[in-house]
């Protein structure tokens, strides 16, 4: 049963397995055990960025491309739904609709870059993708009156998902915490399980026999071809399902904040935490999205605080103090990050992996 | 219908060696961009004014992307990270220039020697890091375009970090010295073109760096070296000269022109911010593409399109300026799928 649900790609190492129990176990309960708003919005961007990771990951672990547009298609979902509801006011139609609009236009726009420049090398695919999300970039900060340009939109979710509901007044069978569930928890678990569902089926996705020849292509494309697949073709749907993905992890992400911003959104800042987050948890294995998600937004929000404790230890030494000021966390992930694409390329999952296999061997 | 008329057959004289023909059309297209814009424009005053902007700012880009396209021509390897000596070399200058303001003082030549001191430490000091970069980054991963990609990024990640940490995250004013500001006035055309002096030296050092550039690659053995070894780096390897050495060479030599780029680049913003790598690095990326990845006059004549499309449409259409140059890449993909001048063997 279980082996049906993942796909049957287990974790295929005890520490993983145990791992991804207990980040599903912390996120279930997330809103109970950890009280106050930060806890509750650092879970839920984790599970924005599980699912923004893994579809990255199916274009760039699985197939072996190279994408700066991912923020793009991020962005044109987020977008989607908030211009809907500020349009036409609060409500599911308004949702639904705007995450269609977005959904079509991610498939038009992935498509027309894949066919585009995915018949040429890697390299030059890279560089295209970063021009067109560049001046993406710079189109959706123009056209201010649509998209609110540098201040971004605030807009209201649909009436159940507003943290002023609640779902039900009076305590239930005794239970005072049933009292306590408001809007923003039932959006959470609204969020928890859309993103399971989605991962199941990226899962899914890879292990079938399509996500074979993805491999297959990110191997040995010439191979590949020469066994009779088109790698054009299959590169190009790889490319349009990534961008597909993403653009419903913005609509997630749109509807939790109920804000979007190029901040948010498009910025290139969030385009390399993908990079690192997808490098450092595993190429080429969708748990490691999961794993690097979760360790990655923890790292952001509480590596800083650690990080402050050891600059106050140096305060004295005039540079050394600077390198670990709280503000340059990146600096020590983009060292971990490029010491992990070379000396573990499969990343964190793909260590525990391996050294599981040497156990049983 | 289906019969053959008889071909006239030449008679077959000595094989005679096809002559390399020179490709005039995207210079053509430079001058045909050029001509266009001044009925566009209307007035010819400004129309000179915008076509000097155009030409330096080209200049200015052709120095900073000229390393890039070397490296990828010669060793395949596209260096994401090029935007971290770009941003290098402006803090460079930004040291230099305001150390040595108080000895500078109002003289003309000191002023003028400050900021070729600081052209001087910038090439230097991004020279000496692009060979580090080149040592630590980029040897481990020599063909594997994947890994190049990650880690060049990486690369960047942690160059913008440590300039964060060395010069602090925020923009750091680059005022042009006094002896550079202002502008010439051209009369007896129109109103009266005017021409910024800052921007006639940037342009007469671009030209100085794409000079000695051709030069080098078309009249030296070291030149002949690098071209034969971006046709063929097997053949050239067997004939017993050390492309890796070459390559570190011209991978250094890339970096500190990179760092001279930046010091003209941060002096035209008038500020430096750490971010301007990232953020050039997309405008060569453009320049190298439209050029045809690898080509040293496809990249010359890229940026001059480049720089001439930006500063027109910023004057006929702000808002459209914003998406010139991508504009432009497409088109010239259009026309040219392998960009105007591309290199054979790719």
């Amino acid at each position: 049963m279980l082996n049906r649900i993942l796909s049957h790609d287990l974790p295929r190492s005890r520490w993983l397995a145990a791992a991804l129990l207990l980040i599903l176990i912390g996120l279930a309960i997330a809103p109970f055990a950890f009280p106050g708003s930060k806890a509750l919005g650092v879970a839920a961007k984790m599970l924005v960025f599980i699912l923004l990771v893994a579809s990255y990951d199916l274009l760039l672990g699985y197939t072996g491309i190279v994408s700066f547009a991912h923020t793009m298609f991020f962005g044109i979902g987020a977008y989607g739904v908030a211009i809907a509801s500020s349009r036409l006011g609060p409500g599911w139609l308004a949702v639904a609709l705007g995450t269609g609009l977005a959904l079509l236009l991610s498939l038009g726009l992935s498509l027309l870059i894949g066919l585009f420049s995915l018949r040429v090398k890697a390299i030059f695919y890279a560089m295209i993708t970063l021009a067109v999300a560049t001046a993406f970039q710079t189109l959706a900060s123009q056209l201010s009156d649509f998209t609110g340009g540098e201040d971004g939109l605030s807009f209201k979710a649909p009436a159940l998902l507003s943290p002023a509901s609640r779902l039900l007044d009076a305590p239930l069978f005794g239970l005072a915490i049933i009292g306590k569930i408001d809007g923003k928890i039932v959006c959470y678990y609204g969020l928890l399980l859309a993103v399971l569902a989605l991962f199941l089926l990226l899962l899914r996705i890879v292990n079938s026999p399509f996500g074979r020849v993805l491999q297959a292509i990110r191997e040995n494309d010439f191979r590949a071809e020469a066994i009779g697949f088109r790698t054009v073709v299959f590169r190009t749907l790889s490319n349009v399902l990534a961008a597909l993905f993403a653009c419903l992890a913005g609509a997630l992400l749109a509807l939790w904040l109920r804000y979007t911003g190029p901040d948010t959104t498009l910025s290139f800042e969030i385009m390399l935490d993908i990079l690192l987050i997808v490098v450092i948890g595993g190429m080429g294995t969708m748990y490691g999205a999961v794993l690097g998600s979760v360790l990655f937004v923890l790292a952001q929000n509480y590596l800083q605080d650690l990080l402050k404790l050891g600059a106050a230890a140096l305060d004295g030494v005039p540079v050394l103090s600077q390198f670990i000021s709280p503000d340059r966390w990146l600096l020590w992930l983009g060292l971990l990050f490029v010491l992990s694409v070379y000396h573990f390329p499969t990343g964190v999952v793909g260590r525990l992996r391996a050294r599981a296999l040497r156990f049983v061997g | 219908m289906s019969i053959a008329s008889p071909t006239l057959v030449a008679p077959a004289g000595p094989a005679a060696i096809p002559k390399a023909q020179f490709d005039w059309r995207p210079l053509a297209l430079l001058l045909a961009l050029m001509a266009l814009a001044l009925p566009a424009i209307g007035s010819p005053s400004s129309w000179l004014t915008l076509t000097v902007a155009g030409l330096a700012m080209g200049l200015i880009i052709f120095v900073i992307a000229s390393g890039l396209t070397l490296v990828f021509g010669l060793m395949d390897v596209l260096n994401f990270g090029h935007g971290v000596f770009i941003a290098l070399g402006a803090f460079v200058a930004t040291t230099v220039i305001g150390g040595l303001e108080g000895w500078a003082g109002n003289s003309a030549t000191a002023q003028g020697a400050s900021v070729g001191a600081a052209c001087l430490a910038a090439m230097v000091v991004a020279g000496g890091v692009g060979w580090a970069f080149e040592r630590v980054i980029v040897r481990p991963v020599y063909g594997l375009h994947l890994k190049q990609i990650l880690i060049t990024m990486g690369g960047m990640i942690v160059g913008e970090e440590v300039i964060k940490v060395l010069w602090g995250p925020q923009q750091i004013a680059l005022p042009l010295p006094a002896v550079l500001r202002g502008s010439w006035l051209i009369e007896g055309i129109g109103s009266g073109a005017s021409i910024e002096k800052y921007r006639v030296l940037a342009a007469g050092i671009g030209l100085l760096v794409f000079a000695a550039l051709a030069w080098t690659l078309n009249r030296t053995k070291l030149g002949l070296l690098i071209r034969a070894g971006v046709q063929d780096r097997e053949m050239v390897e067997s004939l017993g000269y050390r492309i890796r050495r070459l390559f570190v060479g011209v991978f250094v030599t890339g970096s500190a022109l990179a760092g001279l780029g930046g010091v003209l680049w941060g002096l035209y913003q008038q500020n430096v911010t750490p971010q301007i790598g990232a953020q050039v690095n997309v405008l060569i990326f453009i320049v190298i593409i439209i050029g045809g990845l690898g080509s040293t006059l496809g990249c010359f004549v890229g940026a001059l399109l480049v720089g001439l499309m930006a500063n027109y449409t910023g004057f006929l259409a702000p808002k459209v300026a914003l998406f010139s140059n991508i504009g432009l890449m497409v088109a010239v993909l259009l026309w040219r799928p392998q960009g105007l001048y591309p290199v054979t063997n790719r």
